[in-house]
């Protein structure tokens, strides 16, 4: 079975009706994946046994009614641990890891009796925007097989818009989530920097990364939030602040909302399409009631500058345990300890991630720090400023999620520095830890284009009321991938 | 900031810090593809940050303190299964010191 003409309350109602059973469900969402895998490489392990096992122990404790997840196959990035099962963050470095212990989002979902059905492809350590830096080989967009699906979370976001699953965890240091949330025509959530506790995820950049979700509607989007949201004594970073019910104020009703639309997130660079697409959005969010203003964020652009700075230094430091002593990848004929250190990475990593280890150590070391680390932290400041002034007026930020859609595959991967300006919209998010999501707004060329939206601080109830109520007005989300394009 | 060229003996040394290295033909295109990023990294130097505090982190939380309590959540042997190689319960490493290359 896909997962295309259902969502999470329909198929709890039909687990808990015993029309189906977990077992059930699970082998059709296997039989699905392993069909679909062929075209899109979302996954780069499928769970099989242990997934089936785990549906088994479900059934026979019986479905929770009062459980949304209960018995429901979920998709789970690669560099999110999960204990027993190869956890390779898209690198050789860890191509034989298995982790000890679990993610608190991965234990979060099991501790919903959700079904760990496979970990998904992605960019190398998270560093690249159309997955193809995956050490497992490049996964294809749902629509089109040609096209990249975005990155780093390009398998999270390919698996649910081709039908695989319902729900992936994907994470997001610089766009990871919304990016390929935008080129699949999903809704992909980064929450509140703090809002999902980080503990087990495979480190990048520690001031950047948070772990989000992927589903095909706002809805299925807000219940995994609830979930996988909360403290966390085990991530110091992580809010203590009461995890509100995200499902709670899905209205419809949008009157009376302010929303600021960035004239520099229409400007330079956005292709005519995407601008057209977003501006029809507003039409649609004025027509519900919302008020749409044109505001200013004037240092946004410099944030793919000070984001390659500040999430490189980041990854180098970050980075510096693989090592090849204690696990992941050793070289073989190492002369001595030191030798064993440079083969070991030098042979473990991919060329993005030797780039960007390369950018950190260099932004860090001594005679540049002042001029590149600090300067970048400066500009970080001025950046969150801008959001900071907006929102004193604003309830949300609306504009495009990325300036153009998915292109070929293999278009820019020896052009970095072009590479890096498709996060352009999204990085400056990240760097004042804001909740952003992107959501379908409309198609150009056969391919989605989508729309972000950005709340304040542990707002993401206001992204999710107006994500709903443009949802349900465009009803984008019953458009299906057909390959080849959508008309 | 500074109008940087990167040289190939730049590059080499940063990798040196970084405890990776690089092919002489791979050297050169790296050298050129880490230019081009510092040069897009270099319209920085557009901004006024006289006076500007920097920004390491944006979260909320303070001085996190949690009671320090010994748990047994993780066995030797189970760590270990992930080392490359182990032996009599410890991970096995080459010499830190190669004795058959001269001083």
């Amino acid at each position: 079975m896909n997962y295309f003409e259902t969502d999470l309350t329909q198929l709890h109602d039909q687990l808990v009706n015993k029309e189906i059973s977990s077992v059930e469900l699970t082998q059709a969402t296997l039989a699905n994946i392993k069909k679909t895998e062929t075209n899109v490489n979302a996954f780069i392990t499928v769970n099989d046994d242990a997934a089936l096992a785990q549906a088994k122990a479900v059934d026979d404790k019986g479905i929770d009614a009062t459980n949304l997840f209960s018995g429901i196959p979920i998709a789970i990035k690669d560099n999110i641990l999960t204990k027993d099962i190869l956890t390779t963050a898209g690198s050789k470095m860890l191509s034989n890891f298995k982790p000890v212990f679990d993610a608190t989002a991965t234990e979060k979902l099991y501790g919903q009796d959700a079904i760990m059905i496979g970990k998904t492809n992605m960019d190398e350590f998270a560093m690249g925007s159309t997955t193809e830096t995956s050490y497992f080989n490049a996964t294809k967009n749902a629509w089109d097989y040609t096209k990249v699906p975005g990155g780093s979370s390009g398998g999270s976001a390919s698996a649910v818009a081709s039908g695989e699953v319902l729900a992936a965890l994907g994470t997001d240091t610089g766009g990871s989530i919304r990016q390929p949330a935008a080129f699949n025509g999903i809704v992909g959530l980064k929450p509140t920097y703090g809002r999902v506790s980080r503990w087990g995820l495979i480190a990048f950049g520690s001031s950047l990364d948070q772990i989000g979700q992927f589903t095909r509607t706002v809805r299925d989007n807000a219940a995994v939030l609830n979930i996988i949201a909360g403290h966390d004594q085990r991530d110091q970073t992580s809010s203590q602040r009461e995890v509100p019910d995200y499902t709670a104020n899905l209205t419809g009703d949008i009157k009376g909302m302010k929303i600021a639309l960035p004239k520099e997130y229409l400007g330079e660079g956005i292709s005519k399409e995407v601008k057209e697409t977003i501006l029809n959005a507003a039409k649609q969010f004025e027509a519900m009631g919302a008020t749409v203003e044109e505001v200013s964020l004037p240092h946004s652009k410099y944030g793919v500058a000070a984001y390659y700075i500040i999430a490189s230094s980041e990854a180098s430091s970050n980075l510096q345990r693989f090592d090849g002593i204690r696990y992941g990848y050793r070289a073989k004929d190492a002369k001595n300890l030191n030798d064993l250190y440079v083969k070991s990475r030098t042979e473990g990593f991919g060329d993005e991630v030797k780039r960007r280890i390369m950018l950190g150590t260099f932004s860090l070391s001594a005679g540049s720090y002042d001029a590149f680390f600090k300067k970048a932290a400066q500009v970080r400041t001025l950046i969150v400023q801008d959001f900071q002034r907006v929102f004193e007026k604003y309830d949300l930020i609306m504009g495009p999620t990325t300036p153009t859609v998915a292109f070929n595959l293999g278009a820019k991967v020896e052009d970095p520095a072009e590479m890096y300006m498709n996060d352009v919209l999204t990085i400056p998010v990240n760097f004042a830890g804001l909740p952003g999501m992107s959501i379908n707004a409309g198609f150009s060329e056969g391919l989605p284009v989508g729309m972000h939206l950005i709340a304040k601080h542990f707002d993401e109830a206001s992204i999710y009321k107006a994500a709903y109520a443009f949802e349900q007005a465009t009803q984008l989300f019953k458009q299906i991938p057909q390959v080849g394009g959508q008309k | 900031m500074a109008e940087t060229e990167l040289t190939q003996d730049d590059v080499k040394h940063v990798a040196q810090l970084a405890m990776l290295t690089f092919e002489e033909q791979k050297l050169e295109h790296f050298t050129t593809q880490l230019d081009d990023i510092l040069n897009l990294v270099e319209t920085l130097n557009e901004v006024d940050t006289t006076d500007v505090p920097a920004t390491f982190t944006v979260t909320e939380n303070v001085n996190v303190l949690r009671t320090d309590t010994a748990n047994n959540t993780h066995q030797g042997s189970e760590l270990l299964a992930n080392a490359p190689e182990a032996e009599n319960g410890l991970i096995k490493v080459p010499a830190i010191i190669d004795e058959s290359e001269e001083a």
